[in-house]
Protein backbone atom coordinates (compact mmCIF):
# COMPACT_ATOMS: atom_id res chain seq x y z
CA UNK A 1 0.00 0.00 0.00
CA UNK A 2 2.87 2.80 1.20
CA UNK A 3 4.71 1.42 -2.31
CA UNK A 4 1.62 2.10 -4.26
CA UNK A 5 0.97 5.66 -2.51
CA UNK A 6 4.33 6.79 -3.27
CA UNK A 7 4.77 6.03 -6.86
CA UNK A 8 0.81 6.73 -7.58
CA UNK A 9 1.39 9.77 -9.29
CA UNK A 10 4.06 8.17 -11.61
CA UNK A 11 1.63 5.53 -12.49
CA UNK A 12 -1.02 7.72 -13.20
CA UNK A 13 1.43 10.15 -15.29
CA UNK A 14 2.79 7.38 -17.40
CA UNK A 15 -1.18 6.41 -17.88
CA UNK A 16 -1.32 9.29 -19.40
CA UNK A 17 1.78 9.31 -21.33
CA UNK A 18 0.76 5.89 -22.70
CA UNK A 19 -2.48 7.41 -23.95
CA UNK A 20 -1.03 9.91 -26.13
CA UNK A 21 0.60 6.66 -27.35
CA UNK A 22 -2.39 5.08 -28.28
CA UNK A 23 -3.17 6.53 -31.75
CA UNK A 24 0.41 6.93 -32.36
CA UNK A 25 0.61 2.59 -32.61
CA UNK A 26 -2.52 2.82 -34.61
CA UNK A 27 -0.93 5.10 -37.30
CA UNK A 28 2.12 2.83 -37.43
CA UNK A 29 0.02 -0.51 -37.44
CA UNK A 30 -2.21 0.60 -40.28
CA UNK A 31 1.25 1.37 -42.23
CA UNK A 32 1.42 -2.27 -42.53
CA UNK A 33 -2.37 -2.75 -43.35
CA UNK A 34 -3.92 -4.50 -46.31
CA UNK A 35 -7.30 -2.92 -46.96
CA UNK A 36 -9.62 -5.83 -48.24
CA UNK A 37 -10.53 -4.20 -51.29
CA UNK A 38 -8.95 -1.18 -53.15
CA UNK A 39 -12.44 1.11 -52.49
CA UNK A 40 -13.03 -0.15 -48.67
CA UNK A 41 -14.53 2.37 -46.83
CA UNK A 42 -13.94 0.54 -43.29
CA UNK A 43 -10.92 2.41 -41.79
CA UNK A 44 -9.96 -1.19 -39.49
CA UNK A 45 -6.81 -3.79 -39.77
CA UNK A 46 -6.90 -6.36 -42.13
CA UNK A 47 -4.24 -8.04 -42.97
CA UNK A 48 -0.33 -7.33 -42.52
CA UNK A 49 1.69 -6.06 -45.78
CA UNK A 50 4.92 -4.22 -46.87
CA UNK A 51 3.55 -2.96 -49.69
CA UNK A 52 2.49 0.80 -48.29
CA UNK A 53 5.88 1.01 -47.09
CA UNK A 54 7.31 -0.56 -50.60
CA UNK A 55 5.23 1.42 -52.88
CA UNK A 56 4.23 5.29 -50.63
CA UNK A 57 3.49 6.89 -53.87
CA UNK A 58 0.92 4.51 -55.31
CA UNK A 59 -1.14 7.47 -55.34
CA UNK A 60 0.95 10.37 -57.29
CA UNK A 61 -1.38 12.92 -55.98
CA UNK A 62 -0.53 12.00 -52.20
CA UNK A 63 3.28 12.47 -52.99
CA UNK A 64 2.43 15.74 -55.27
CA UNK A 65 0.74 16.97 -52.26
CA UNK A 66 3.29 16.22 -49.78
CA UNK A 67 6.27 17.55 -52.33
CA UNK A 68 4.53 20.53 -51.96
CA UNK A 69 3.80 20.73 -48.35
CA UNK A 70 7.70 20.05 -47.85
CA UNK A 71 8.49 23.18 -50.30
CA UNK A 72 6.26 25.68 -48.60
CA UNK A 73 7.54 24.01 -44.81
CA UNK A 74 11.44 25.24 -46.09
CA UNK A 75 10.58 28.00 -47.82
CA UNK A 76 8.27 29.42 -44.61
CA UNK A 77 10.66 28.44 -42.27
CA UNK A 78 13.89 29.99 -44.05
CA UNK A 79 11.86 33.12 -43.94
CA UNK A 80 10.35 32.80 -40.55
CA UNK A 81 13.38 32.02 -38.98
CA UNK A 82 15.65 34.77 -40.24
CA UNK A 83 12.91 37.39 -39.85
CA UNK A 84 12.10 36.22 -36.55
CA UNK A 85 16.14 36.31 -35.10
CA UNK A 86 15.78 39.91 -36.23
CA UNK A 87 13.16 40.64 -34.18
CA UNK A 88 14.22 38.67 -31.50
CA UNK A 89 17.76 40.42 -31.32
CA UNK A 90 15.92 43.94 -31.81
CA UNK A 91 13.94 43.16 -28.76
CA UNK A 92 16.15 41.79 -25.98
CA UNK A 93 19.72 43.36 -27.19
CA UNK A 94 17.92 47.30 -28.25
CA UNK A 95 16.32 49.94 -26.92
CA UNK A 96 13.21 51.56 -28.69
CA UNK A 97 9.67 53.13 -28.41
CA UNK A 98 6.53 51.06 -28.24
CA UNK A 99 8.20 47.90 -26.48
CA UNK A 100 4.95 46.72 -25.19
CA UNK A 101 2.86 47.48 -28.08
CA UNK A 102 5.87 45.30 -29.99
CA UNK A 103 5.39 42.57 -26.95
CA UNK A 104 1.84 42.19 -27.63
CA UNK A 105 2.25 42.32 -31.87
CA UNK A 106 4.28 39.14 -31.00
CA UNK A 107 2.00 37.33 -28.78
CA UNK A 108 -1.45 38.16 -30.85
CA UNK A 109 -1.07 35.11 -33.83
CA UNK A 110 -0.20 33.10 -31.04
CA UNK A 111 -3.21 33.45 -29.35
CA UNK A 112 -5.67 33.93 -32.00
CA UNK A 113 -7.89 31.05 -33.14
CA UNK A 114 -6.60 29.82 -36.59
CA UNK A 115 -10.26 30.27 -38.23
CA UNK A 116 -10.13 34.42 -37.42
CA UNK A 117 -6.48 34.29 -38.96
CA UNK A 118 -7.29 32.23 -41.84
CA UNK A 119 -10.08 33.87 -42.73
CA UNK A 120 -8.87 37.78 -41.76
CA UNK A 121 -5.77 36.90 -44.41
CA UNK A 122 -8.34 35.33 -47.04
CA UNK A 123 -10.68 38.44 -46.51
CA UNK A 124 -7.29 40.62 -47.30
CA UNK A 125 -6.46 38.60 -50.23
CA UNK A 126 -10.24 38.96 -51.91
CA UNK A 127 -9.74 43.05 -51.30
CA UNK A 128 -6.77 43.28 -53.17
CA UNK A 129 -7.82 41.30 -56.15
CA UNK A 130 -5.74 38.13 -55.46
CA UNK A 131 -8.70 36.22 -55.19
CA UNK A 132 -8.26 34.48 -58.28
CA UNK A 133 -4.45 33.85 -57.78
CA UNK A 134 -4.55 31.94 -54.36
CA UNK A 135 -2.63 29.38 -54.20
CA UNK A 136 1.22 28.29 -53.23
CA UNK A 137 2.30 31.85 -52.66
CA UNK A 138 -0.87 33.02 -50.60
CA UNK A 139 -0.09 29.59 -48.43
CA UNK A 140 3.45 30.86 -48.34
CA UNK A 141 2.75 33.93 -47.15
CA UNK A 142 0.22 32.70 -44.25
CA UNK A 143 2.93 30.43 -43.11
CA UNK A 144 5.38 32.82 -42.55
CA UNK A 145 2.84 34.95 -40.88
CA UNK A 146 2.00 32.11 -38.10
CA UNK A 147 5.78 30.49 -37.80
CA UNK A 148 7.33 33.82 -36.76
CA UNK A 149 6.07 34.47 -33.59
CA UNK A 150 6.79 30.79 -32.31
CA UNK A 151 10.25 31.93 -33.94
CA UNK A 152 10.66 35.38 -32.17
CA UNK A 153 9.94 33.50 -28.36
CA UNK A 154 12.12 30.89 -28.83
CA UNK A 155 15.10 32.47 -30.30
CA UNK A 156 14.38 35.40 -27.71
CA UNK A 157 14.38 32.56 -25.00
CA UNK A 158 17.60 31.52 -25.87
CA UNK A 159 18.84 35.21 -26.04
CA UNK A 160 17.73 36.42 -23.31
CA UNK A 161 18.61 33.29 -20.93
CA UNK A 162 22.13 34.05 -22.29
CA UNK A 163 24.73 36.95 -20.39
CA UNK A 164 26.88 38.52 -22.59
CA UNK A 165 30.21 38.02 -19.94
CA UNK A 166 31.49 36.14 -22.85
CA UNK A 167 30.85 39.05 -25.75
CA UNK A 168 32.53 41.02 -23.00
CA UNK A 169 35.83 39.33 -23.07
CA UNK A 170 35.56 38.98 -26.75
CA UNK A 171 35.62 42.61 -27.01
CA UNK A 172 38.21 43.30 -24.13
CA UNK A 173 40.38 41.19 -26.40
CA UNK A 174 40.04 43.53 -29.63
CA UNK A 175 37.81 41.06 -31.24
CA UNK A 176 35.94 43.73 -33.42
CA UNK A 177 32.49 43.61 -33.52
CA UNK A 178 31.74 41.76 -36.43
CA UNK A 179 34.23 39.04 -35.51
CA UNK A 180 32.75 39.40 -31.59
CA UNK A 181 29.29 38.31 -33.38
CA UNK A 182 30.35 35.88 -35.80
CA UNK A 183 32.52 33.78 -33.24
CA UNK A 184 30.87 34.28 -29.92
CA UNK A 185 27.68 35.72 -29.97
CA UNK A 186 26.13 33.71 -32.82
CA UNK A 187 27.13 29.87 -32.40
CA UNK A 188 25.62 30.62 -28.51
CA UNK A 189 22.52 31.67 -30.01
CA UNK A 190 22.34 28.83 -33.09
CA UNK A 191 20.78 26.18 -30.89
CA UNK A 192 17.40 28.49 -30.24
CA UNK A 193 17.51 29.41 -33.62
CA UNK A 194 17.85 25.40 -34.93
CA UNK A 195 15.09 24.87 -32.39
CA UNK A 196 12.87 27.38 -33.55
CA UNK A 197 13.89 26.27 -37.13
CA UNK A 198 12.30 22.72 -36.69
CA UNK A 199 9.29 24.26 -34.65
CA UNK A 200 8.34 26.65 -37.66
CA UNK A 201 8.97 23.44 -39.96
CA UNK A 202 6.56 21.35 -38.24
CA UNK A 203 4.05 24.24 -37.82
CA UNK A 204 4.00 24.90 -41.29
CA UNK A 205 3.85 21.19 -42.89
CA UNK A 206 0.62 20.72 -40.19
CA UNK A 207 -1.17 23.81 -40.51
CA UNK A 208 -4.70 23.02 -42.24
CA UNK A 209 -7.16 25.37 -41.07
CA UNK A 210 -5.26 28.72 -42.38
CA UNK A 211 -4.32 26.74 -45.08
CA UNK A 212 -7.30 25.53 -46.43
CA UNK A 213 -9.30 28.57 -46.49
CA UNK A 214 -6.40 30.54 -48.35
CA UNK A 215 -5.23 27.56 -50.71
CA UNK A 216 -7.67 28.41 -53.77
CA UNK A 217 -7.27 25.05 -56.00
CA UNK A 218 -3.77 23.72 -54.18
CA UNK A 219 -3.44 21.00 -52.26
CA UNK A 220 -0.93 20.42 -49.19
CA UNK A 221 -0.27 17.25 -47.38
CA UNK A 222 -3.07 17.68 -44.64
CA UNK A 223 -5.68 18.99 -47.13
CA UNK A 224 -5.10 15.79 -48.81
CA UNK A 225 -5.28 13.62 -46.02
CA UNK A 226 -8.80 15.95 -45.33
CA UNK A 227 -10.02 15.33 -48.57
CA UNK A 228 -9.33 11.51 -48.61
CA UNK A 229 -10.77 11.34 -44.92
CA UNK A 230 -14.26 11.80 -46.42
CA UNK A 231 -13.42 8.98 -48.83
CA UNK A 232 -11.17 6.16 -48.80
CA UNK A 233 -8.01 6.56 -46.96
CA UNK A 234 -4.63 5.15 -48.74
CA UNK A 235 -2.75 3.03 -46.12
CA UNK A 236 0.17 5.33 -47.24
CA UNK A 237 -0.82 8.52 -45.42
CA UNK A 238 0.16 6.21 -42.18
CA UNK A 239 3.58 5.25 -43.94
CA UNK A 240 3.89 9.19 -43.93
CA UNK A 241 2.81 9.53 -40.34
CA UNK A 242 5.02 6.80 -39.11
CA UNK A 243 8.49 8.26 -41.12
CA UNK A 244 7.52 11.97 -39.62
CA UNK A 245 7.57 10.61 -36.06
CA UNK A 246 10.72 8.48 -36.73
CA UNK A 247 12.51 11.52 -37.61
CA UNK A 248 11.06 14.20 -35.48
CA UNK A 249 12.03 11.44 -32.94
CA UNK A 250 16.08 11.33 -34.19
CA UNK A 251 15.71 14.82 -34.16
CA UNK A 252 14.67 15.29 -30.99
CA UNK A 253 17.19 12.55 -29.75
CA UNK A 254 20.27 13.34 -31.69
CA UNK A 255 19.72 17.09 -30.05
CA UNK A 256 19.62 15.75 -26.46
CA UNK A 257 22.70 13.06 -27.35
CA UNK A 258 24.56 16.11 -28.52
CA UNK A 259 23.86 18.18 -24.88
CA UNK A 260 24.82 15.65 -23.00
CA UNK A 261 27.89 14.93 -24.63
CA UNK A 262 28.72 18.49 -24.62
CA UNK A 263 28.10 18.75 -20.79
CA UNK A 264 30.43 15.72 -19.91
CA UNK A 265 33.13 17.19 -22.37
CA UNK A 266 32.67 20.62 -20.30
CA UNK A 267 32.71 18.74 -17.05
CA UNK A 268 35.29 16.63 -17.82
CA UNK A 269 37.75 20.01 -18.93
CA UNK B 1 16.02 38.87 -18.11
CA UNK B 2 20.40 38.92 -17.92
CA UNK B 3 22.31 42.68 -17.19
CA UNK B 4 22.40 42.94 -21.30
CA UNK B 5 22.91 46.71 -21.83
CA UNK B 6 19.89 47.10 -24.54
CA UNK B 7 21.75 49.33 -26.92
CA UNK B 8 20.21 52.75 -27.96
CA UNK B 9 20.02 53.87 -31.88
CA UNK B 10 18.95 52.92 -35.53
CA UNK B 11 19.86 49.03 -35.52
CA UNK B 12 17.26 47.75 -33.33
CA UNK B 13 14.62 49.52 -35.63
CA UNK B 14 16.19 47.92 -38.86
CA UNK B 15 15.79 44.63 -37.54
CA UNK B 16 12.70 44.88 -36.56
CA UNK B 17 11.48 46.18 -39.97
CA UNK B 18 11.15 43.40 -42.06
CA UNK B 19 8.98 41.28 -39.50
CA UNK B 20 7.26 43.92 -38.35
CA UNK B 21 5.90 44.69 -41.87
CA UNK B 22 5.30 41.22 -42.34
CA UNK B 23 2.82 40.91 -38.97
CA UNK B 24 1.41 44.84 -40.06
CA UNK B 25 0.36 43.47 -43.59
CA UNK B 26 -0.24 39.81 -43.07
CA UNK B 27 -1.51 39.84 -39.50
CA UNK B 28 -2.87 43.51 -38.32
CA UNK B 29 -4.45 44.54 -41.32
CA UNK B 30 -6.19 41.68 -42.38
CA UNK B 31 -8.33 42.15 -39.36
CA UNK B 32 -9.17 45.33 -40.19
CA UNK B 33 -10.39 43.63 -44.14
CA UNK B 34 -12.23 40.99 -41.98
CA UNK B 35 -14.35 43.89 -40.38
CA UNK B 36 -15.09 45.44 -43.79
CA UNK B 37 -15.86 42.59 -45.33
CA UNK B 38 -18.82 41.39 -42.27
CA UNK B 39 -20.27 44.90 -43.46
CA UNK B 40 -20.13 44.17 -46.92
CA UNK B 41 -24.24 44.55 -48.62
CA UNK B 42 -25.37 40.60 -48.55
CA UNK B 43 -26.57 40.32 -52.11
CA UNK B 44 -23.46 40.64 -53.84
CA UNK B 45 -21.28 37.57 -54.55
CA UNK B 46 -17.36 36.90 -54.78
CA UNK B 47 -17.25 37.00 -58.77
CA UNK B 48 -20.13 40.63 -59.08
CA UNK B 49 -18.13 42.02 -56.10
CA UNK B 50 -19.61 43.67 -52.95
CA UNK B 51 -20.96 46.84 -51.95
CA UNK B 52 -19.81 48.36 -48.61
CA UNK B 53 -23.21 49.27 -47.08
CA UNK B 54 -22.00 49.07 -43.65
CA UNK B 55 -25.08 46.38 -43.21
CA UNK B 56 -24.34 45.71 -39.34
CA UNK B 57 -27.36 43.25 -40.09
CA UNK B 58 -25.12 40.84 -41.07
CA UNK B 59 -24.12 40.01 -37.40
CA UNK B 60 -27.40 39.71 -36.00
CA UNK B 61 -28.09 37.56 -38.91
CA UNK B 62 -25.31 35.50 -38.20
CA UNK B 63 -26.39 35.49 -34.48
CA UNK B 64 -29.81 34.11 -35.10
CA UNK B 65 -28.57 31.46 -37.93
CA UNK B 66 -25.94 30.36 -36.13
CA UNK B 67 -25.58 31.36 -32.59
CA UNK B 68 -28.85 31.07 -30.77
CA UNK B 69 -29.94 27.83 -30.22
CA UNK B 70 -33.05 26.15 -31.36
CA UNK B 71 -33.53 24.76 -26.92
CA UNK B 72 -32.19 23.35 -24.22
CA UNK B 73 -31.41 19.64 -25.47
CA UNK B 74 -27.78 19.35 -26.68
CA UNK B 75 -29.17 18.56 -30.05
CA UNK B 76 -30.36 21.64 -30.33
CA UNK B 77 -27.69 23.68 -29.56
CA UNK B 78 -26.22 26.54 -32.29
CA UNK B 79 -22.15 25.72 -33.57
CA UNK B 80 -21.44 28.75 -31.86
CA UNK B 81 -22.70 26.99 -28.24
CA UNK B 82 -21.41 23.71 -29.14
CA UNK B 83 -18.35 25.25 -30.01
CA UNK B 84 -17.70 26.83 -26.54
CA UNK B 85 -19.26 24.16 -24.52
CA UNK B 86 -17.13 21.42 -26.48
CA UNK B 87 -13.91 23.59 -26.19
CA UNK B 88 -14.53 24.20 -22.35
CA UNK B 89 -15.01 20.36 -21.74
CA UNK B 90 -11.70 19.69 -23.46
CA UNK B 91 -9.83 21.99 -21.56
CA UNK B 92 -11.09 20.29 -18.37
CA UNK B 93 -9.72 17.09 -19.43
CA UNK B 94 -6.84 18.51 -20.61
CA UNK B 95 -6.18 20.43 -17.39
CA UNK B 96 -6.67 16.68 -15.41
CA UNK B 97 -4.54 14.59 -17.46
CA UNK B 98 -2.15 17.40 -18.01
CA UNK B 99 -1.60 18.17 -14.35
CA UNK B 100 -0.99 14.82 -13.74
CA UNK B 101 1.84 14.19 -15.97
CA UNK B 102 3.06 17.49 -15.66
CA UNK B 103 3.56 16.75 -12.25
CA UNK B 104 4.83 13.17 -12.36
CA UNK B 105 7.16 14.87 -14.57
CA UNK B 106 8.26 17.82 -12.63
CA UNK B 107 8.07 16.02 -9.26
CA UNK B 108 8.52 12.08 -9.92
CA UNK B 109 10.87 11.31 -13.19
CA UNK B 110 13.98 11.70 -11.41
CA UNK B 111 16.68 11.44 -14.41
CA UNK B 112 14.19 10.53 -16.69
CA UNK B 113 12.49 14.19 -16.37
CA UNK B 114 13.91 15.22 -19.90
CA UNK B 115 13.36 11.99 -21.78
CA UNK B 116 9.81 11.88 -20.47
CA UNK B 117 9.40 15.60 -21.87
CA UNK B 118 10.52 14.72 -24.83
CA UNK B 119 7.97 11.50 -25.15
CA UNK B 120 5.13 14.18 -24.29
CA UNK B 121 5.91 16.30 -27.48
CA UNK B 122 6.79 12.98 -29.90
CA UNK B 123 3.40 12.19 -31.04
CA UNK B 124 2.05 15.44 -31.68
CA UNK B 125 4.95 15.70 -34.66
CA UNK B 126 2.59 12.79 -36.37
CA UNK B 127 0.51 15.34 -38.65
CA UNK B 128 -2.87 16.83 -36.51
CA UNK B 129 -5.07 14.91 -39.47
CA UNK B 130 -3.75 11.68 -39.51
CA UNK B 131 -3.65 11.55 -35.31
CA UNK B 132 -7.67 12.49 -35.70
CA UNK B 133 -8.06 9.40 -38.13
CA UNK B 134 -6.47 7.16 -36.01
CA UNK B 135 -8.94 7.93 -33.07
CA UNK B 136 -11.70 7.49 -35.69
CA UNK B 137 -10.59 4.16 -35.90
CA UNK B 138 -10.44 3.32 -31.96
CA UNK B 139 -13.89 5.02 -31.63
CA UNK B 140 -15.11 2.99 -34.39
CA UNK B 141 -18.71 1.00 -33.70
CA UNK B 142 -16.70 -2.53 -33.70
CA UNK B 143 -13.41 -1.42 -31.87
CA UNK B 144 -12.12 -2.24 -28.84
CA UNK B 145 -12.97 0.60 -27.16
CA UNK B 146 -16.80 0.36 -27.65
CA UNK B 147 -16.96 -3.16 -27.32
CA UNK B 148 -14.87 -3.17 -23.60
CA UNK B 149 -17.63 -0.60 -22.64
CA UNK B 150 -20.32 -2.36 -23.77
CA UNK B 151 -19.16 -5.56 -21.78
CA UNK B 152 -19.20 -2.58 -19.04
CA UNK B 153 -22.43 -1.87 -19.89
CA UNK B 154 -21.40 1.59 -19.74
CA UNK B 155 -22.64 1.97 -22.99
CA UNK B 156 -26.33 -0.22 -24.42
CA UNK B 157 -25.09 -2.88 -26.95
CA UNK B 158 -26.73 -0.45 -29.74
CA UNK B 159 -24.25 2.22 -28.22
CA UNK B 160 -21.91 4.31 -29.76
CA UNK B 161 -19.19 6.64 -29.65
CA UNK B 162 -18.20 7.83 -33.05
CA UNK B 163 -20.49 10.64 -34.55
CA UNK B 164 -21.33 11.62 -31.23
CA UNK B 165 -20.72 14.62 -28.84
CA UNK B 166 -18.36 12.15 -26.82
CA UNK B 167 -15.82 11.48 -30.03
CA UNK B 168 -15.40 14.68 -30.40
CA UNK B 169 -14.37 15.72 -27.35
CA UNK B 170 -12.18 12.74 -26.92
CA UNK B 171 -10.72 14.31 -30.52
CA UNK B 172 -9.79 17.73 -28.98
CA UNK B 173 -8.79 16.45 -25.46
CA UNK B 174 -6.04 14.31 -27.38
CA UNK B 175 -5.01 16.86 -30.27
CA UNK B 176 -4.80 19.73 -27.52
CA UNK B 177 -3.16 17.87 -24.34
CA UNK B 178 0.56 19.32 -25.00
CA UNK B 179 -0.94 23.13 -25.15
CA UNK B 180 -1.66 22.25 -21.56
CA UNK B 181 0.95 19.81 -20.21
CA UNK B 182 4.04 22.08 -21.43
CA UNK B 183 3.11 25.70 -19.46
CA UNK B 184 1.84 23.77 -16.30
CA UNK B 185 5.16 21.42 -16.49
CA UNK B 186 7.39 25.00 -16.72
CA UNK B 187 4.99 26.42 -13.63
CA UNK B 188 4.95 23.22 -11.39
CA UNK B 189 8.94 22.81 -12.26
CA UNK B 190 9.55 25.89 -10.41
CA UNK B 191 7.86 24.93 -7.39
CA UNK B 192 10.20 24.32 -4.43
CA UNK B 193 9.72 20.50 -3.58
CA UNK B 194 10.51 21.57 -0.16
CA UNK B 195 7.25 23.54 0.37
CA UNK B 196 5.14 20.54 -0.61
CA UNK B 197 7.18 18.32 1.69
CA UNK B 198 6.60 20.85 4.50
CA UNK B 199 2.79 20.86 3.98
CA UNK B 200 2.91 17.32 3.60
CA UNK B 201 3.93 17.76 7.33
CA UNK B 202 1.78 20.51 8.33
CA UNK B 203 -1.60 19.21 6.95
CA UNK B 204 -2.91 15.61 8.34
CA UNK B 205 -4.71 15.10 4.33
CA UNK B 206 -2.22 15.29 1.19
CA UNK B 207 -5.57 16.61 -0.44
CA UNK B 208 -5.88 19.99 1.45
CA UNK B 209 -1.80 20.30 1.32
CA UNK B 210 -2.41 20.36 -2.80
CA UNK B 211 -4.99 22.83 -2.84
CA UNK B 212 -3.07 25.13 -0.06
CA UNK B 213 -0.16 24.90 -1.79
CA UNK B 214 0.39 23.27 -5.33
CA UNK B 215 -2.37 24.66 -6.89
CA UNK B 216 -1.74 27.86 -6.00
CA UNK B 217 1.87 27.77 -6.67
CA UNK B 218 0.80 26.43 -10.34
CA UNK B 219 -1.44 28.91 -10.97
CA UNK B 220 0.16 30.93 -13.63
CA UNK B 221 0.26 27.48 -15.29
CA UNK B 222 -2.95 26.76 -15.18
CA UNK B 223 -4.13 30.02 -17.28
CA UNK B 224 -1.92 30.08 -19.82
CA UNK B 225 -2.24 26.07 -20.34
CA UNK B 226 -5.94 26.76 -19.97
CA UNK B 227 -5.77 29.95 -22.46
CA UNK B 228 -3.29 27.96 -24.82
CA UNK B 229 -5.88 24.60 -25.07
CA UNK B 230 -9.04 26.39 -24.92
CA UNK B 231 -8.77 29.11 -27.69
CA UNK B 232 -7.57 26.73 -30.63
CA UNK B 233 -10.14 23.89 -29.19
CA UNK B 234 -13.00 26.61 -29.60
CA UNK B 235 -11.97 27.40 -33.49
CA UNK B 236 -10.62 24.16 -34.63
CA UNK B 237 -13.32 21.86 -36.37
CA UNK B 238 -10.98 18.98 -37.51
CA UNK B 239 -12.14 16.35 -34.62
CA UNK B 240 -15.50 17.65 -34.97
CA UNK B 241 -15.65 17.18 -38.61
CA UNK B 242 -14.03 13.81 -38.66
CA UNK B 243 -15.33 11.82 -35.47
CA UNK B 244 -18.49 13.74 -35.32
CA UNK B 245 -21.71 14.04 -37.36
CA UNK B 246 -23.90 16.80 -38.79
CA UNK B 247 -25.09 17.85 -35.47
CA UNK B 248 -22.00 18.32 -33.65
CA UNK B 249 -21.45 21.31 -35.72
CA UNK B 250 -18.62 23.62 -34.86
CA UNK B 251 -18.20 27.04 -35.50
CA UNK B 252 -15.44 26.67 -37.27
CA UNK B 253 -16.71 24.40 -39.83
CA UNK B 254 -19.45 26.66 -40.39
CA UNK B 255 -17.22 29.88 -41.10
CA UNK B 256 -14.59 27.48 -43.32
CA UNK B 257 -18.01 26.40 -45.53
CA UNK B 258 -19.16 29.99 -45.63
CA UNK B 259 -16.43 30.79 -47.37
CA UNK B 260 -15.36 28.05 -49.40
CA UNK B 261 -18.26 26.46 -50.04
CA UNK B 262 -20.87 28.80 -50.23
CA UNK B 263 -19.17 31.90 -50.98
CA UNK B 264 -20.94 34.14 -48.39
CA UNK B 265 -18.31 36.11 -47.45
CA UNK B 266 -20.44 38.84 -45.03
CA UNK B 267 -22.16 36.34 -42.89
CA UNK B 268 -18.22 34.70 -42.88
CA UNK B 269 -16.84 37.20 -41.77
CA UNK B 270 -19.44 38.43 -39.15
CA UNK B 271 -19.06 35.19 -37.28
CA UNK B 272 -15.32 35.31 -37.17
CA UNK B 273 -15.42 38.97 -36.02
CA UNK B 274 -18.15 37.53 -33.12
CA UNK B 275 -15.52 34.61 -32.52
CA UNK B 276 -12.90 36.84 -31.93
CA UNK B 277 -14.40 39.53 -29.96
CA UNK B 278 -15.99 36.48 -27.64
CA UNK B 279 -13.01 34.83 -27.00
CA UNK B 280 -11.23 38.24 -26.70
CA UNK B 281 -13.25 38.66 -24.32
CA UNK B 282 -13.54 35.89 -21.90
CA UNK B 283 -9.76 35.95 -22.10
CA UNK B 284 -9.65 39.08 -20.34
CA UNK B 285 -12.71 38.21 -17.92
CA UNK B 286 -11.26 34.52 -17.01
CA UNK B 287 -7.39 36.31 -16.72
CA UNK B 288 -8.69 39.31 -14.51
CA UNK B 289 -10.73 36.89 -12.50
CA UNK B 290 -7.60 34.49 -12.17
CA UNK B 291 -5.15 37.63 -11.26
CA UNK B 292 -2.59 37.08 -13.44
CA UNK B 293 -2.65 40.35 -15.58
CA UNK B 294 1.05 40.34 -15.54
CA UNK B 295 0.86 36.97 -18.43
CA UNK B 296 -0.80 39.75 -21.05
Amino acid sequence: MRWLRERIVLILGLAVLVYTFIPIGVVVLMSFNKPKSEQSKLYRFEAFTLDNWLHPCNDPSMCAALGRSISIGLLATLVATILGTLLAFALVRHDFAGRSMMNLLIFMPMASPEIVMGSSLLALFVAAGFAGQLGFWTILIAHIMFCLSFVVVTVRARLAGMNDTLEAAAMDLYATPRETFWKVTFPLVFPGILGAALLAFSLSFDDFIITNLNAGNTTTFPMYVWGVSRKTVPMQVNVIGTVMLIISIAIVLGGEYRNRRQARALATN
Amino acid sequence: MSDTVRRKGRTGYLLMLPGVIWLLIFFLIPFYSLVAASLYDPSGSDIDGYQMTYHWGNYWDALVQYGKPDGWAPADWSPLIRSLVYGGLATFFCLILGYVLAYAIAFKAGRWKNLMLVLVIAPFFTSFLIRTLSWKLLLADDGWIVNTLQFLHILGSDGHLLATPVAVVTGLTYNFLPFMVLPLFASIDKIDYRLIEASNDLYANPLVGFFKVTWPLSLPGVVSGTLLTFIPAVGDYINAELLGSTSTRMIGSVIQSLFTEANDYPAASALSVMLMILIIGMVLLYVRRAGTEELL
